[in-house]
């Protein structure tokens, strides 16, 4: 077990202990290394399944949408990329500020089982640092493999915003931050250049695999509606009948459009995608159009606040 | 079930030239839910509207479709119409088949095939209206004016005539305003003391109007008919209804250096004072910043010599809270700093001065006892130069981009008043344009230039800097195409005029929009210039934007008029096709409450049942029906779904488009 | 029935010509106000524009537009007051934003840019609505039928360029 494991746990321990708070929310260890998934703690016993490794990558903010309702207070621990997601929920005042100890913990990216796999093969036991900051070490059931951090970190660490937690009650970062991000708008602009036929086809050949199960918008932090248009028969979206209905066809650009403004660009949706739709893209296009045309914003930056579609300049462009 | 009728009018041939009525009739009547189909030829004639009424009787409508011309022509007739015979008014829907179908069209099969879809799109439309009703809310009968310049005092006047009680918050401890400042108004030159203080008189002595003088607004609650505003009353040491105005203690007070704001700084005044002799209230202040005795506990003298025991130490500042119907807000302006206008030398010129120094130095009651003298050494000047548009029309960024509108004249007034008073002095103009529109205003104008001999330069001046005793004023005469410098005397500045600042905090208060330059918005820059798209709110005098007293006081009681034309209701209808929030989808996020111009949304804590005998407190929107306008900007910004707008809801919308390219 | 179904119109020689579905969203204060002016003078547009009443723009979700188009239009147009002159003071100003955001979706989506568009049209300006609407009309006209949003998520279409950077899985 790792330094920073070991700090965290120790750290809800304690929390618990004193009766600061009455849960810790993170990640629980499952069957194998990579299948962590997020959980809430309430007992020192329970804390015996937690887990803080490179399998991590899942962001625990919009559970407290939920967890918040319960009594007492909650602590979290959050990667600087999901802080801007909390932030977010605060200002939309899904989540009480008051109720909840943000934990910032360290992150130098999370790992994508299927590149890890790909690159070590299967029967993954672990994936450790080296050294060599550059390099991570994947263990697996046949022996060890060194490999380029880059090359087995999840879609959403590549384009990482940055180490900075925009939200902290208190830091757990032992190691030296290290950038793994690289040019966000890549993609986007790759889209861009071709032309509209092309795009067309692209994203025909990618929006025509998604089977409308919902995990990117049960994910995403920014879809925390009471109820969803597309659950709500009145809204005049939802209609789940066929394949050639409204909702079928348009529900990556209707669920794009209402996070536009709010979606901090976590990522979630592409990594929970069991179709591997780059469903980011979508997203991100907002998001440059919204730097390009109306300045540089970053939802979530703040825990107040307005969204770009909820302010205008005068001057705003066409 | 929805039973439908529909009636499409030929209006004479303006519409049957062109489209098939009875084509149009015989294929709208096969639409589900259409019980009843007919056409007539003037639909809105007394027998047109009789048809209707009868067939809403006979057949037991739900709902009816107009196909005929624009709703913006007769909607409210056939909502009338239909309001008599026992339907809804909000079951009528209105397709425009006239100046969007038949009078574009030629061709009788295009525009036939046209007026069935958008007759059509309307029958989905109705299908998926409800009944609505107009509420109502009640109106408090007082008003609320902020700012005691000629605008508020003129409001506050013509409403307490019309009967209903009204207040004036100053900021100051007298109100007045700027014109109290004036010596003399043009066109007609008569002294601006002399027309002013009777009307201030007046307030003072109305049995409706109360002063809140030394005042200020501090948060304002509601909407219009039901404001509740909160007012500081500012602690002015002097008990307002005890002191008398004897200004003994202004005789014996011994800390005297304190800048006289009434005289623009001339001169000094006591830390305990009355502006000025005509002030209203005509009560002492303390100025806590100059007053020995709040500064160092030692001194009292004032106390001391005040017969009536009025002075009050210890006072402290007090909040009243009072509700009002309307509420003018009437804040005014104030002359533009001029940090940054070096090249004209006013800091460091004693005799460089502003317009409205010049009114003091030419009042009677100034601080020169109104004989004009150079505030540097107390002689005549000989040669005065004007300089116009100082800051005013300046789009370099150092001052204003807009006209401050008021100079030109004040300008000519202040000439001829020099020119008339002291015949030996050399009057200048440096002018850009001389611009006079109104009554009377280019003849005085001409006046000034023909008459009084005043030399008006057109153009810009570039520098003015001191010289042996004199200021050089350097610019350039565009006439004679030539660089020219004229030695003076005396140099003022026609300094721009912005929205006094507090403005701002008073516009963010009542939720009204205000420019890039910081005038207050009207509802519509024509049809309703007294208007703040704040319904209850209006405006008057500068704050709105630049203009002269005659101006001022039309708008003054204008907004009066719309005051006590709202205050006389007893209560207000309300448009029914208001915003309102479904409460279980409602996510409280707030989103749509950043769009609302109007705050028309507030945010609760609800609690709602979820089964099984638990609840959930849940964070819901609320919308004021009263002031929520119905613009729909909410309804796009909820990402539930959970706001929608009545009248033109979602689904409705959703139906017409469906409808309409269904065809 | 028949005679009376918007679809493709027969010319004078017996030959089929693509008469576009245009819906346009108007705002009740300006634009369709305009609209009225434009008829009321007599200012002829095609018949393939049907105009929809709003109270503001702003109150044109960007799911009436997707709706459009998906019931088969092949044009949407919103037309609001120009920005400044809104009769509910700021809405035209989200308008503006929402919908350059949207549309610049779509175009990335691949639906031509040309088939969308906003206006300001004041109710002075009848001159202007018609103009506007004769000019996007022959657009979309030259554009042809929209298939693409009835067809964006057609089962089994054959691959896209891998543009997701990084994202191996297929």
């Amino acid at each position: 077990m790792t330094d920073l494991y070991n700090a965290c746990l120790s750290r809800a321990q304690e929390l618990l202990k004193s009766g600061e708070v009455s849960r810790v929310v993170g990640w629980k260890k499952g069957e194998f290394c990579f299948d962590v998934s997020p959980a809430y703690f309430e007992s020192a016993e329970e804390l015996n399944e937690f887990t803080y490794d490179y399998f991590c990558g899942a962001n625990l903010s919009k559970y407290l949408v939920q967890i918040a309702k319960k009594e007492g207070k909650s602590a979290v621990f959050l990667k600087p990329c999901d802080t801007y997601s909390f932030n977010e929920l605060v200002k939309e005042h899904r989540v009480p500020r008051e109720k909840i100890h943000v934990i910032a913990v360290e992150c130098r990216g999370k790992a994508d089982i299927k590149k890890a796999e790909s690159v070590a093969g299967e029967g993954v036991l672990g994936i450790n640092e080296t050294d060599d900051v550059n390099l991570l070490e994947i263990k697996t059931r046949s022996g060890k493999t060194q490999t380029e951090r880059r090359n087995i970190l999840l879609t959403k660490c590549l384009s990482c915003k940055g180490k900075k937690h925009v939200a902290a009650d208190e830091k757990i970062i032992l190691k030296e931050p290290i950038e793994t991000g690289s040019d966000r708008f890549a993609g986007v602009e790759k889209l861009e250049a071709m032309t509209a036929e092309q795009r067309f086809a692209f994203w025909k050949s990618e929006l025509s695999r998604c089977i409308r199960c919902n995990a990117c918008r049960n994910v995403c932090p920014a879809c925390t509606c009471v109820k969803c248009v597309f659950d709500n028969p009145e809204s005049g979206v939802a209609a789940k009948a066929n394949d050639t209905s409204f909702e079928e066809q348009l529900f990556h650009v209707i669920r794009a459009f209402h996070v536009a403004g709010r979606c901090t660009d976590c990522g979630e949706c592409t990594r929970v995608c069991p179709q591997g739709i780059p469903l980011h893209l979508l997203n991100r296009k907002f998001i440059k159009d919204i730097d390009t045309k109306y300045g540089e914003f970053q939802a979530g930056e703040e825990a107040e606040g307005k969204t770009p579609l909820t302010s205008f300049k005068e001057d705003d462009g066409q | 079930m929805q039973r439908i009728g529909v009636f499409i009018c030929h209006c004479g041939t303006n519409i049957a030239a062109t489209v098939d009525v009875k084509k149009v009739v015989e294929t709208v009547r096969a639409e589900e839910g259409v019980v009843y189909a007919a056409d007539y030829p003037y639909m809105c004639s007394e027998n047109g509207q009789q048809m209707i009424q009868s067939a809403i009787k006979e057949q037991n409508l739900t709902g009816i479709v107009i196909g005929s011309c624009s709703p913006r022509m007769h909607e409210a007739t056939f909502k009338k119409a239909a309001a008599q015979a026992g339907l809804n008014a909000y079951m009528v829907e209105v397709a425009n088949i006239r100046e969007h179908c038949s009078w574009i069209h030629k061709d009788i099969g295009e525009a036939t095939k046209k007026a069935v879809i958008l007759v059509r799109a309307a029958i989905a439309k109705v299908k998926l209206n409800a009944p609505l009703q107009q509420g109502t809310s009640p109106v408090t009968k007082r008003a609320l004016v902020i700012g005691g310049g000629i605008a508020g005092i003129q409001a506050a006047l013509d409403i307490a005539e019309a009967g209903f009680p009204v207040d004036i918050v100053e900021k100051n401890p007298t109100i007045g305003g700027r014109m109290a400042q004036l010596d003399k108004t043009f066109p007609t030159l008569d002294c601006s003391a002399c027309i002013l203080t009777p009307k201030m008189v007046d307030c003072a002595q109305s049995d409706k109007i109360e002063i809140l003088s030394y005042s200020e607004v501090e948060a304002v609650k509601g909407f219009v008919g039901n404001f509740t505003v909160k007012i500081r009353r500012k602690a002015r040491y002097v008990d307002e209804t005890k002191c008398t105005g004897c200004k003994a203690c202004m005789e014996k007070c011994p800390s005297k250096k304190g800048l006289n704001e009434f005289n623009m700084g001339l001169n000094t005044r006591t830390a305990i004072y009355i502006p000025f002799a005509q002030a209203i209230p005509n009560v002492a202040v303390i100025d806590p910043a100059q007053c020995i005795k709040l500064k160092t506990g030692k001194c009292g003298i004032c106390s001391a010599v005040c017969g009536a025991k009025a002075v009050d130490y210890t006072m402290q500042d007090t909040f009243i809270e009072r509700q009002y119907g309307a509420i003018v807000v009437a804040t005014g302006f104030k002359p533009i700093a001029l940090d940054n206008f070096n090249e004209y030398s006013y800091a460091t010129e004693k005799d460089v001065i502003t317009s409205l120094e010049l009114e003091r130095l030419m009042n009677a009651a100034g601080p020169t006892g109104g004989t004009l003298l150079r505030p540097s050494d107390g002689t005549h000047p000989k040669v005065i130069t004007f300089i116009q548009c100082v800051g005013s029309r300046d789009t370099s960024g150092c001052g204003k981009p807009y006209c401050s509108k008021i100079c030109c004249m004040y300008t000519a007034k202040h000439a001829m008043l020099i020119r008339e008073k002291y015949p030996d002095t050399e009057v200048h103009v440096f002018y850009i344009d001389v611009r006079t529109p109104g009554k009377n205003y280019d003849e005085f104008y001409r006046r000034a230039v023909e008459s009084y001999g005043v030399d008006y330069i057109k153009g810009m001046v570039g520098k003015v800097y001191g010289e042996n005793g004199k200021l050089m004023v350097q610019g350039e005469n565009l006439i004679d195409g030539e660089q020219v410098t004229i030695a003076s005397d005396l140099v003022v500045l026609a300094t721009a005029i912005e929205p006094e600042p507090s403005v701002r905090k008073i516009a963010t208060l009542l939720t009204a929009s205000i420019d890039t330059n910081n005038f207050l918005t009207e509802s519509h820059a024509k049809l309703r210039p007294v208007e703040s798209p704040t319904a209850g709110v209006y405006l008057a005098g500068v704050c709105q934007g630049p203009k002269d007293i005659p101006e001022t006081v039309s708008q003054a009681s204008a907004c009066a008029a719309k005051v006590i034309g709202l205050l006389v209701k007893n209560e207000l209808k309300t448009n029914p096709c208001v915003a309102g929030a479904n409460e279980s989808m409602c996510n409280g996020c707030g989103q749509c409450a950043n769009v609302c111009a109007y705050g028309a949304i507030t945010y609760e804590e609800k609690q709602f049942r979820l089964g099984g005998g638990k609840t959930e407190t849940r964070r819901v929107a609320s919308v004021n029906p009263a002031v929520c306008q119905g613009c729909g900007a909410c309804t796009v910004t909820c990402p539930s779904g959970a706001m929608d707008l009545k009248g033109f809801s979602t689904k409705q919308i959703m139906s017409e488009v469906e409808s309409v390219c269904r065809a | 029935m028949q005679s009376i179904e918007n679809g493709n119109a027969l010319n004078g020689a017996g030959t089929q010509t693509f008469v576009p579905k245009i819906v346009a969203f108007c705002c009740n204060w300006c634009s369709y106000a305009g609209a009225d002016l434009a008829g009321s003078s007599r200012l002829a547009y095609p018949a393939s524009v049907k105009i929809i009443r709003v109270p503001c723009s702003c109150r044109v979700n960007p799911t009436f537009v997707l709706k459009a188009f998906q019931q088969g239009a092949d044009g949407v147009i919103l037309c609001g007051c120009h920005p400044g002159d809104c009769h509910y003071v700021t809405g035209n100003y989200y308008t503006r934003r929402r919908m350059a955001l949207l549309f610049s979706f779509l175009d990335y989506l691949g639906i031509e840019r040309d088939r969308m568009r906003v206006e300001w049209v004041s109710a002075a300006e009848g001159a202007r609505f018609s103009q506007v609407m004769n000019d996007f009309v022959s657009k979309v006209t030259a554009l042809g039928e929209n298939r693409k949003i009835a067809d964006i998520r057609c089962k089994g279409a054959s691959g896209g360029e891998d543009v997701a950077g990084g994202n191996n899985d297929d």
